[in-house]
């Protein structure tokens, strides 16, 4: 047998590393010659769907990005906006899911470092996390070994390098038992005169690499992990996760910060996936300026790395900057005071291409109008999916008894206590935290001002599958319901949009309906999107996930000290049900306790009234005028009542009006509706009174239900979490 | 008055810790490599993950240039606070007796505690409200106070457990529901408990002002 022509060697090579025949060919078009292996290494990884957003961006584009708030938007390491008095926010969430699914300690640990370096990047300093999961049912083996390593991985990323973890969500479903979900979120605070950009500018100036040296962990993460569906062989991708060290990256965040402050960097940018070969032209395009890069000049882990390793390597808590020549000594001295390796390892040029040196030899030049702009932006084959894409679930619930049905909610994974989890993250540290978990329905956090802002993090991913388009808006005014709660007025947005292959025609119609709904959401409550991540192939043997568009919502509330709770104040106080009161069964809590399947499509929401809801309750949380506010979502009113109880082991006693089904009415779930509590008159203002705080037990009376709980009893089943470990 | 309190590469809480002192005094940060006190009433050493506690937690840190100079102020009967991580080194430097383990569950802990000041008398204590328990939170992984029996009964002995977790508040199975211990001197106090998280009724409680106040007061001899 004849060796295959060194032509048929670069095309099967292409393939293995994840592109496709057309997508090779387009490159020897465009380069007009066959790209050599450090050239095709690179390209296999900026043409990823990870870096490249090749079957997004075309829909992203959709989403409104401009407000009068914004001060830096999407295409940034992170969006931000403005808090008043020169301080800006940035934020945004990014996934780290199927290095989760293969190593899910490292995978969570690195997807929370990799999301610090976007926030400390663009200049501010990380002052909040927040967390957003999902796994299989918690009966499942693996899905609580994968629960209790990624928190455990998440906490000893965040807990060490001293950032607050405030926040998060976990939901068990079946659909993510193949392929779980870990979106973290990175909130950071800095003065809009110090936002720095990623752009690299004026040529001469040194690329400078600092950080934790270079090795082969990592190596394929974006092109191999994340852009191509789990199977079977996943184990042996372990080697493509990386492995995270917060202690270098608390020093990284540190010097990076003080770099910043000193005014030595001209730009900033973080290597996350794909390494060098991401970050170094992504500087260079933006800047419209080249870069040379000389990779002898990279401090190496391991001394015999080939120069692709060195190019595709994501080693952690590293990051480029550009510095003019005369900074150096300045950046040098930074980064020795905080113990922090720096090389010069490039250059930036005028040329308009990157350039790849190994010493004296050239490795690869690359026009950046081909490496970066010349990736094929892909239109989606939308269409509904013919058949039910999700069987329905296992039924855990078969009584109808209304008490056995609020105790069997509570103690189930989606609703019962998140304490067995809060408790192995450290919410207070930075002293900002006004309301930890538990506390109230969105994270609260002082500014140097004397403001505050609120965070929430939410999808309910059920209600997306069962109508993309409706359920990507309920996510998105849950978000808003939670910081409304509180007293807060969203500023801005970032999403991380989890969904299967776009090249099946079913999930491109999720993924297009989700968009156009958050772009409609978005429009209507007047929220900039100001930037986010998109994570696709998010499927296993079993099928896709559920369509998860997870929505990051920050607000600000001027007055900390009127923040809003979310337990009741004091026995004697009115109980109020505000909002359009219309609940439904279909896609509901209650509906997959009894093992009912998804239906074709959520009621229509009037986000107008939802909207005017919400700034009824952010104004009583504002004016202090009522005393406790809580939305209510999954498991209904009866449910969001027993939460409003154990948060603080008070009762209640209401009861409520005939006229709807009564599980409907106390089980049954809708957007734009809240519990509040207070004086009578002022609940009465806002809703309809329905009872008032008791000292021990819940109470509910309505046609022919009654419920009377001892808090006790309610508090066991709640607790059911932290039993399953 | 002036706190310094010390940062070493890895601590965490060393801005809550100054924050916490600014209340009560002046605040000023002593950085790890440096051998120089800059003349400090009193010293801090906060929470956090010093070197990343890697080896063991404060095992690194015991040997940073400005413990030397630290070992030398508590020698001289100087204040020393140590609090979780700052603890921990304290225990490694041999300025405290006993040692802190894993927690028995393993596990991260944060939680809002209940302590009880079992000595009142000391430097760090002297101006709380007598008999009133304090809630101040927790949060670490290495926290189970440890100390052999006959030691445990001499520190009781003398008054050198300082707090004890409340009954059933225990959050990581410390012996004796040990919180925090003094040496015998009265000089150098460590706790796992951050009192530097409860000095503020916005963010929490305001019950671990009083062990910052005590020093102040003890030192500027406005308590007698």
């Amino acid at each position: 047998m004849s060796a295959p022509a060194q032509p048929l060697d670069g095309f099967q090579r292409a393939l293995d590393l994840g592109l496709s025949a057309d997508e090779y060919a387009r490159i020897v078009e465009l380069l007009t010659r066959e790209p050599n292996a450090v050239e095709l290494a690179m390209f296999s990884l900026l043409w990823s769907e990870h870096c490249s957003y090749k079957h997004s961006k075309l829909l992203l584009k959709t989403l409104p990005s401009d407000g009068p708030r914004l001060v830096m938007g999407p295409g940034e390491n992170a969006g931000a906006v403005d808090v008043g008095d020169g301080w800006a926010i940035a934020f945004k969430v990014e996934s780290h899911n199927h290095p989760s699914a293969v190593e899910p300690f490292q995978g969570a640990a690195t997807g929370v470092g990799g999301i610090l370096r976007d926030i400390f990047a663009v200049g501010a300093r990380p002052i909040a996390i927040l967390d957003s999961l999902r796994f299989g049912e918690a009966t499942s083996e693996r899905s609580r070994y994968l629960l209790q390593r990624a928190v455990a991985g998440i906490g000893h990323y965040g807990n060490s390098i001293g950032v607050p973890t405030v926040g998060g969500e976990v939901y068990f479903e079946a659909p993510y038992e193949q392929n779980c979900l870990i979106n973290a979120m990175c909130v950071g605070l800095v003065r809009t005169d110090d936002l720095i950009r990623s752009a690299a500018a004026g040529p001469g100036n040194l690329l400078v690499l600092f950080g934790a040296s270079t090795g082969r962990d990592g190596i394929g993460g974006a092109s191999v992990l994340a852009s191509a569906e789990l199977g079977e062989a996943d184990a042996s991708k372990r080697p493509s996760v990386q492995v995270g060290d917060p202690f270098e990256e608390k020093k990284l965040m540190e010097c990076s910060l003080e770099l910043l402050r000193r005014r030595t960097l001209v730009a900033l940018q973080d290597l996350g996936a794909a390494g060098l070969t991401s970050a170094v032209p992504e500087m260079a395009s933006k800047g419209n300026v080249g870069i040379d890069i000389d990779i002898s000049r990279v401090p190496l882990r391991e001394a015999d790395m080939e120069p692709f390793e060195i190019m595709v390597s994501e080693s952690q808590e590293r990051m480029a900057g550009v510095v003019e020549p005369s900074r150096l000594n300045q950046l040098l001295e930074t980064c020795a005071h905080w113990e922090v390796e720096a090389a010069v390892i490039g250059e930036v040029t005028n040329t308009n291409r990157i350039r790849v040196f190994n010493g004296p030899e050239l490795l690869g030049d690359l026009p950046l109008d081909v490496l970066v702009d010349g990736c094929p932006l892909y239109e989606l084959n939308p269409a509904p999916a013919p058949n039910p894409l999700y069987p329905p679930p296992n039924a855990t619930l078969e009584s109808k008894d209304a008490t056995a049905t609020l105790l069997h909610l509570l103690a189930s994974s989606n609703i019962a206590d998140r304490r067995y989890l809060h408790e192995q993250y450290d919410p207070v540290v930075g002293s900002r935290t006004i309301r930890r978990p538990g506390c109230a329905d969105a994270a609260v956090l002082t500014l140097p001002n004397g403001t505050a802002i609120a965070i929430a993090i939410d999808c309910n991913g059920r209600r997306v599958a069962a109508d993309p388009y409706r359920g990507t808006i309920e996510a998105v005014l849950e978000c808003a319901a939670n910081l409304a709660c509180v007293g807060a007025q969203p500023l801005g947005l970032t999403n991380c949009l989890n969904f299967g292959n776009p090249e099946k025609p079913h999930i491109a119609w999720q993924l297009t309906e989700s968009i156009r709904a958050l772009g409609d959401a978005c429009r209507a409550l007047e929220i900039p999107v100001v930037g986010g991540n998109v994570s696709l192939y998010n499927e296993g043997p079993d099928g896709p996930i559920y369509p998860t568009p997870v929505i990051g919502l920050v607000g600000e509330l001027p007055d900390p000290t009127r923040a809003g709770r979310l337990g009741w104040a004091q026995p004697g106080d009115a109980i109020g049900l505000v909002g359009d009161f219309a609940p439904h069964l279909p896609a509901s809590e209650l509906a997959k306790l009894r093992g009912e399947p998804l239906p074709d499509s959520l009621p229509e929401v009037d986000i107008a009234k939802v909207q005017a809801t919400q700034l009824a309750i952010r104004d009583a949380v504002r004016s202090a005028t009522i005393s406790s506010a809580h939305d209510i979502a999954e498991g209904g009113l009866a449910t969001a009542l027993a939460e409003c109880c154990l948060a603080v082991d008070l009762g209640c006693e209401v009861t409520l009006e005939e006229g709807t089904e009564p599980t409907e009415l106390l089980f049954g779930e809708a957007p734009g509706r809240f519990l509040i509590s207070g004086p009578e008159t002022a609940v009465a203002a806002l809703g309809q009174v329905i009872g008032h705080v008791t000292p021990t037990a819940l109470q509910i009376n309505s046609a022919d239900t009654q419920i009377d709980v001892p808090l006790a009893r309610l508090r066991e089943a709640h607790a059911s979490l932290a039993t399953l470990f | 008055m002036k706190f310094g309190v010390i940062v070493f590469p890895g601590t965490c809480d060393d801005i809550d810790a100054q924050l916490a002192c600014a209340r009560v005094g002046d605040a000023i940060p002593l950085w790890h490599a440096d051998h120089d006190l800059q003349s400090v009433d009193a010293v801090v050493i906060p929470g956090g993950f010093s070197y990343g506690d890697y080896l063991r937690a404060g095992a690194i840190a015991r040997f940073a240039p400005i413990m030397t100079e630290v070992i030398e102020f508590a020698g001289a009967g100087g204040h020393v606070m140590g609090i979780c991580n700052g603890f921990q080194i304290c225990c490694e430097a041999g300025l405290l007796p006993g040692a802190l383990l894993t927690n028995d569950n393993l596990r991260f802990v944060f939680r809002q505690v209940s302590l009880d000041v079992i000595n009142p008398d000391t430097a760090f204590t002297r101006s709380l409200e007598r008999g009133r328990p304090l809630s101040i939170p927790v949060k670490h992984t290495t926290g189970r106070f440890y100390a052999p029996e006959s030691d445990l009964d001499r520190l009781e002995q003398n008054g050198q457990v300082v707090l004890r977790y409340a009954p059933s508040q225990n959050p990581n199975g410390s012996l004796r529901d040990i919180a925090g211990v003094i040496n015998e001197q009265g000089n150098v106090f460590g706790l796992m408990p951050h009192p530097e998280h409860a000095v503020d009724p916005l963010t929490g409680s305001t019950d671990g002002l009083g062990l910052f106040a005590s020093l102040r007061d003890s030192l500027s001899g406005s308590l007698v």
